[in-house]
């Protein structure tokens, strides 16, 4: 599975992707969310998880949240978002467009692996010979 | 990167001899999570060099640290997650359709921080048929401390980060300052008391539901079978025990039955001891 990590934070694209590296999927990185549009128009094959920070230049998370659902192809794709905004309208505003899961930083990274097994995206390929 | 079938077996055993603690497959992930720093903090490239090199060389204190990585739980809403599901699609059902005073009763016996009991009342609100209904929640611990914490209703930011849907934190909780309070609808359920659970109970209504998970295993045989004897005499006779993935009444207490539960399962008091608590 792949993943795209969309922070303006080269940082923390590295803890998530080390973190959902280890848990078994194929990191792809965007430093905004124009940035993450023009991945996943570059890609044959879409991931199947979006981390999405809140805050960021060019274009913000939610709006690329709300790009992502305007459009049927890339529907499949899970949205969490994993950002220091963390007011109970931010994120009832995330899930109204289209976020699936909202992460607070800081997190734990157990706290990002129940969040995958919440969305059942735990890598199938667990226990195969790696 | 995922852990190779023979690392995972090797730490699936070491947990199990030291700790009694059962990893069943499918806790894969659980392992590499919770083994990747300390494999590279050894200097390791990964999980199964690190388990690799534990294999071979058996270092006692390198061991020690692998189980207590393994075992040491940090409190999660809908821990486990499995119980949960249970109490929703199996557990509170039939309870519905048995209970004419639309009224459930539910003792969370080792409680810690609260995370337990509120998760069962959001899993009860979750639950269509037990729209409109009562459930008087019990929560006991031993420590005060923790009674006090879970009492007071309040998380912070990385306690509600764990395991807690976001849809349900947004239902349940508000914010308070930097923290998270759980809705006064549902604190105002519960009932917190201190309680230990090796010395006798004092007098309680029998419940429907008790929670006694990840508890049991840390008191001998002899214990084991005294608390499960004594909570069989607070049960309601067709009432569901909830114990942990690593716990059971088989030789210790044949009186309960394991019987399945959704995809997980429960204890129930066998037919035939049931007239001695009813």
């Amino acid at each position: 599975m792949r993943v795209l990590i969309v922070d303006d934070s080269r940082a923390m694209r590295r803890i998530i992707g080390r973190i959902l590296g280890d848990a078994g999927f194929e990191v792809l990185e965007a430093g905004d969310g124009q940035e993450a549009i023009d991945v996943l128009e570059a890609q044959t094959q879409l991931p199947t998880l979006a981390c999405v920070d809140w805050n960021m230049p060019v274009m913000d998370g939610l709006t690329f949240v709300t790009e992502v659902r305007r459009r049927p192809e890339w529907r499949a794709i899970t949205l969490m978002m994993v950002t220091t905004e963390s007011e109970s309208d931010r994120i009832v505003r995330a899930l109204a467009a289209g976020a699936h899961e909202y992460l607070i930083k800081p997190f734990t990274a157990d706290a990002m692996v129940e969040k995958l097994d919440l969305l059942g995206l735990l890598p199938v390929s667990v226990g195969e010979p790696s | 990167m995922t852990i190779s079938p023979d690392a995972f077996t090797f730490v699936r055993e070491l947990v199990r001899a030291e700790s009694a603690i059962v990893l069943d497959p499918g806790k894969e992930y659980l392992v590499q999570s919770r083994l990747v720093s300390l494999a590279r903090t050894a200097g390791h490239r990964d999980v199964d060099a690190f388990v690799r090199e534990l294999s071979t060389r058996r270092n006692p204190a390198t061991l020690r640290l692998v189980v207590e990585a393994l075992t040491t739980n940090e409190t999660s809403w809908f821990r486990d997650s499995d119980p949960f599901t249970a109490l929703r699609e199996s557990v509170f059902p039939t309870l519905a359709e048995t209970r004419p005073h639309r009224q459930i009763r539910v003792w969370a016996a080792a409680c810690s921080s609260g995370q337990e009991p509120y998760s069962i009342l959001m899993t009860a609100q979750d639950t269509p048929e037990l729209t409109g209904w009562k459930v008087d929640m019990l929560a006991t611990d031993l420590s005060q401390e923790m009674l006090d914490r879970a009492r007071s209703g309040l998380y912070s930011q990385l306690e509600v980060n764990r395991g807690l849907p976001a849809t349900t934190l947004v239902r349940h909780f508000e914010r308070a300052g930097l923290s998270w309070r759980i809705s006064p609808a549902l604190s105002s359920q519960v009932q917190f008391r201190q309680l230990n659970l090796m010395r006798p109970f004092p007098p309680m209504e029998r419940f429907d539901v008790v929670f006694l998970r990840n508890v049991l295993i840390y008191f001998d045989l002899a214990t084991k079978q005294d608390i499960l004897r004594r909570v069989r005499q607070v049960m309601a006779p067709d009432g569901h025990l909830f114990l942990g993935a690593a716990e059971m009444t088989m030789g210790v207490d044949d009186a309960w039955e394991r019987v399945p539960a959704g995809s997980s399962s429960v204890y129930r008091i066998r037919e035939e001891h049931r007239s001695c608590v009813s």
